[in-house]
This record gives C-alpha cells, sequence and structure tokens, in this order.
C-alpha cells in the first residue's frame, strides 16, 4: 500500500499522483498521513481505487471523485464530496456544511453529524447521514436519496425538486414544498438497499419517514401574481 | 472570507505560552485574508492599574517623550512600553480620563487602540506572521486571546480598519463575514452615546455588545441580541476580561470549528487552525450550531 505523508509530501503531489492511475488498474491501495485539516484532500480521482486519509480534513476532501472509494478516518470540512459522480466516501467523524453538495452520483456516507446545507442540489448521489444534518439539509435537491437516522434541522427539502429524503428523528421544520409522504414499498426497498451500501444493519428502513416534494412551485401560479 | 483564532486558557502552566499558541494559530489561517491581522491579548490585572493601548502612524515623532508629557498627568505613575507603531501605557486607574486628556492634546495622531485592566491590543496592514513579529506577540503570556487575519470587503485597507475592535473597556471583537444594516445601527448606537472611528461594519457590532454590556446584560445576553438584531453573516469571537464568547448567525455560512479540553477552549474558522494545540487528536472537536450562543469564563 503506497503510504503518502502530508507532513513531508505536498499536497499537490499527492493529487498528481491520484490522477495519473493509468485506466485498467485496480486494487490500488493508498495511505495519506498527516491530513492536519488539509484542503482539497484526494480530489478529482478518477480511478477505482481506495484511499485511506487518517485524520481529519479542511475543505472539498474527495470533491468530484469518479470511483474511489475515500475514507477519512476523521471530521471533513465544508463541501467533502462535492460534486461527486461515484464511488463513495465514508467520514468517520462529522462532516461540516455541504457535505455531497450538487452531487450526481455515488455514496458519501457520515457516521457522525452534517452540519448545514448537507445535500444541497444534489443532483443523483446518494448520502447517508448516521447523525443528525443542520439546516437546510436537501435545499434545491434534484434527484437522489438524502437517509438521515438522527435529526434534521430547519428547513429541510426547501424548493426540493425530485429527491427522496428519509429521516429516523425529528425533523425541526420542512422547508417551501416540502411534505411528508406515504413509504410504499418501493421505498423501503430503496432505502433498506441504501442502509445496506452504507453498512447500517441496527435499524429498520420502517422507522424513517419519508419528505419529498409537493411539486406546487414546478409551476408559476398565477394566483401568486399580486405577491411579484 | 477572513480568518479569525481564539483561544480561553483553563490550564495556568499554559498561560506563558498563550501568545506563541494564538500567532501560530492566526499564521496558519493566513491564505484566508492578506490584508491586515491583529490580536488581542488579555494579560493577568494588576489592581488599581489601567493599560491603554496606543497606534501611531509616526510612532517615532509621536511616542518620544511620551512619559515626561504624561507624568503631570498620571500622578507620575505612567510607564510607556513602545513595541514599532505600538505603545502599551500603564498607569493606576485613577488618571485615566486625565491621561486620555493630555493624549488628546499633546499627541493627536495617536489613536488608542484598546483600553482596560487586561487587554492589550495589536493590529496592522501585512500578513499574520509580520505583524506578530513585529509586535512580538509570540513572548506574551495570558489568560485568553483572538486573533484575526483580513480579507477586506467593507472598508478600506487600514490600520484602523484592522480587528481586533475594541469599543469599550477590556472588550474586543473579531468578526468573518459582513453586516448589512451596519449604517442604521451606528445611527442609533451614536444617538445612544457611542463614537466611532471608522465606517468599518466589524466596529458597529463590538459597539453594539459595549452598548449591551454597558445596560447591564452579561455577555451571553448581549450576544443573544446580536443574533436577533444584526443583519448579515457572521461568526463573531468576542474577548471580555474575564471572559470569550462566540456566535455565529442563524445561516451559519462563515465557518468555524471549536475544539475543547481539560486545558483550553479553542477557535479557529477551520480545523487547520487547531492543529498544534497540545492535545488536540484527543480533544472534544465540534462546530458550533447557528444562532448559537457559546461563552466562557474564568
Amino acid at each position: 500500500m503506497p503510504t503518502i505523508d502530508l507532513a513531508v509530501t505536498p499536497l499537490r503531489e499527492l493529487n498528481r499522483t491520484l490522477h495519473a492511475i493509468p485506466a485498467g488498474s485496480n486494487d490500488i491501495s493508498f495511505e495519506v498521513l498527516n491530513p492536519r485539516g488539509s484542503h482539497s484532500v484526494a480530489v478529482g480521482i478518477d480511478a477505482p481505487v481506495s484511499v485511506e486519509v487518517r485524520g481529519s480534513v479542511g475543505y472539498y476532501c474527495g470533491g468530484m471523485n469518479s470511483e474511489a472509494t475515500i475514507t477519512v478516518h476523521g471530521s471533513a470540512g465544508p463541501g467533502v464530496a462535492e460534486n461527486m459522480m461515484s464511488g463513495t466516501v465514508f467520514v468517520k467523524g462529522d462532516a461540516s456544511q455541504y457535505a455531497g453538495a450538487t452531487g450526481r452520483g455515488g455514496l458519501l456516507v457520515i457516521e457522525g453529524n452534517a452540519s448545514s446545507r448537507c445535500g444541497i442540489s444534489m443532483k443523483g448521489m446518494d448520502i447517508v447521514v448516521r447523525g443528525n444534518v443542520g439546516h437546510m439539509s436537501a435545499f434545491m435537491a434534484q434527484s437522489g436519496n438524502l437517509v438521515v437516522l438522527g435529526d434534521a434541522g430547519d428547513a429541510l427539502g426547501d424548493s426540493l425538486y425530485e429527491a427522496r429524503l428519509f429521516v429516523r428523528g425529528s425533523v425541526k421544520s420542512l422547508g417551501a414544498d416540502c411534505i411528508a409522504k406515504e413509504m410504499r414499498p418501493e421505498h423501503l426497498d430503496i432505502l433498506r438497499g441504501l442502509l445496506d451500501r452504507a453498512g447500517i444493519t441496527h435499524v429498520s428502513p420502517k422507522e424513517f419517514t419519508r419528505y419529498g416534494s409537493a411539486r406546487t412551485l414546478y409551476n408559476f401560479n398565477i394566483d401568486n401574481a399580486e405577491a411579484y | 472570507m477572513c480568518g479569525i483564532v481564539g483561544l480561553f486558557l483553563k490550564d495556568k502552566n499554559l498561560e506563558p505560552h498563550l501568545g506563541a499558541l494564538l500567532s501560530d494559530m492566526l499564521i496558519i489561517m493566513s491564505d484566508r485574508g492578506p490584508d491586515s491581522a491583529g490580536i488581542a491579548i488579555y494579560g493577568a490585572p494588576t489592581d488599581g492599574v489601567d493599560k491603554l493601548t496606543l497606534q501611531s502612524a509616526d510612532p517615532r515623532a509621536d511616542f518620544n517623550g511620551l512619559e515626561d508629557i504624561l507624568a503631570a498627568a498620571s500622578g507620575e505613575t505612567a510607564k510607556v512600553m513602545v513595541k514599532s507603531t505600538h505603545a502599551v501605557l500603564t498607569f493606576a486607574s485613577e488618571y485615566l480620563s486625565a491621561i486620555r486628556s493630555a493624549l488628546a492634546e499633546a499627541r493627536p495622531n495617536i489613536r488608542i487602540m484598546g483600553s482596560g485592566e487586561s487587554v492589550e491590543i495589536y493590529k496592522e496592514v501585512g500578513l499574520p506572521k509580520d505583524v506578530v513579529a513585529r509586535f512580538d506577540i509570540a513572548a506574551m503570556s495570558g489568560s485568553h486571546g483572538i486573533g484575526h487575519t483580513r480579507m477586506a470587503t467593507e472598508s478600506a485597507v487600514t490600520t484602523l480598519g484592522a480587528h481586533p475592535f475594541s469599543t469599550g473597556a477590556d472588550q474586543c471583537l473579531v468578526h468573518n463575514g459582513s453586516l448589512s444594516n451596519h449604517n442604521n445601527l451606528r445611527r442609533d448606537l451614536k444617538r445612544g452615546g457611542m463614537t466611532f472611528e471608522t465606517e468599518n461594519d466589524t466596529e458597529v457590532a463590538a459597539a453594539y455588545l459595549t452598548a449591551k454590556l454597558a445596560e447591564g446584560r452579561n455577555l451571553g445576553e448581549a450576544l443573544n441580541g446580536a443574533v436577533d438584531d444584526l443583519d448579515g453573516f457572521f461568526t463573531f469571537v468576542v474577548g471580555t476580561k474575564s471572559g470569550f464568547g462566540v456566535v455565529r448567525d442563524a445561516i451559519a455560512c462563515k465557518p468555524a470549528v471549536m475544539a475543547e479540553t481539560d486545558q483550553y477552549v479553542a477557535f479557529g474558522s477551520e480545523y487547520r487552525a487547531l492543529v498544534n494545540l497540545p492535545g488536540i487528536d484527543t480533544a472534544r472537536v465540534w462546530e458550533p450550531e447557528p444562532a448559537t450562543v457559546y461563552f466562557w469564563e474564568h
């Protein structure tokens, strides 16, 4: 397993190494030591490698990830797995604001809490948070699934499009046009699959409430013309 | 952006290292703002002794002979310690207003950066590493302190526009963000008797807290008032003689990380700022909640 110690190796050298993996390579595992809150650790990987980051990271760790499995053995700063395309990012600790923002695919698993704007504008990725999420999570989320085992903060799913939100605990408040919806068998199946992929076996999909878009903001309502 | 840091020591054994720890934290935050930097250090107060931190654009002229000028006004108690563009005056507390008057008359270009029994405030245009070296902050001891490196948005890049802002005795504040109702608030505060040195939004936040504390509110109540009355983006770290507080606006887009151990409570705009603190690997590390006041007092 190649080990890269960020106490001695510049961050750009790490990312250049991760970007230079030839197509078709697999089963390559990297270990990153002493991240000490560095920004942009392991961003832009486009290969099925695994990266174990031993410590806490700063902004944008795992951003734009394709195919790689990245595990942060610590907490992550703002924008972890931002715009992820595919692959998996695990955060063993907490994640700061806008975790998984605009993500198009792949799975982000946060073992601790995520703060505000988790999954903002997500476009197809899946996010599983074992703890709580902060305010404005899944704001304008377009597709994909956000699963929260704990509680959600204010304005969950504000201006939501077609992403599915599953919350096991309480929701402090719902955002504009976000409503609780019936949990049908296909949703239980989707949720069971996501929990399995996140390695969560101790909770049942039946413990969750599904939230989604009421779809009243999709088209302009002429009765609201006075408000403009 | 801007980078802010704060350190509140619980363990007295760390007090000789406060300046060095805080300097290191601030230097790590340099790439969040290169325009100006400042640090406030709260040292051990001496009964009956007050301090003024002075600043001059022409220190050679302004600080020359200061002790002689202030001898009469201070009942021969004033001592002057010059550090680059700043000078710290110490004197018997009862002469504070006489000294302020004598300074205003004899040295009208001198600005007062901070006053009180405990705080010393050093701030200048430039990078944190240069500013902390210029004032030898690393050699300073104290019980708590806050620091700031600025990316200017709301007012000019000047020494007076640098943080921390101090608008009351032993009070100061650093800010990451920008306020949108500072002009209205400044007018209200002026009507209530506050005076302002700059057009800066952060100075208004500092004056707001000073006004609340002057009404008899405690730091927690004053900070809760700020959440309701200030419009805009803010993460504030505030120092008082005995305490240290943190508050973020309800949107909380300006970053903040805190760490607590048996030895200290620390604040950084990013986790990077905290990585060299002793015992950080086993500290409780968390992101302060939006619109929630945190404060600690000795």
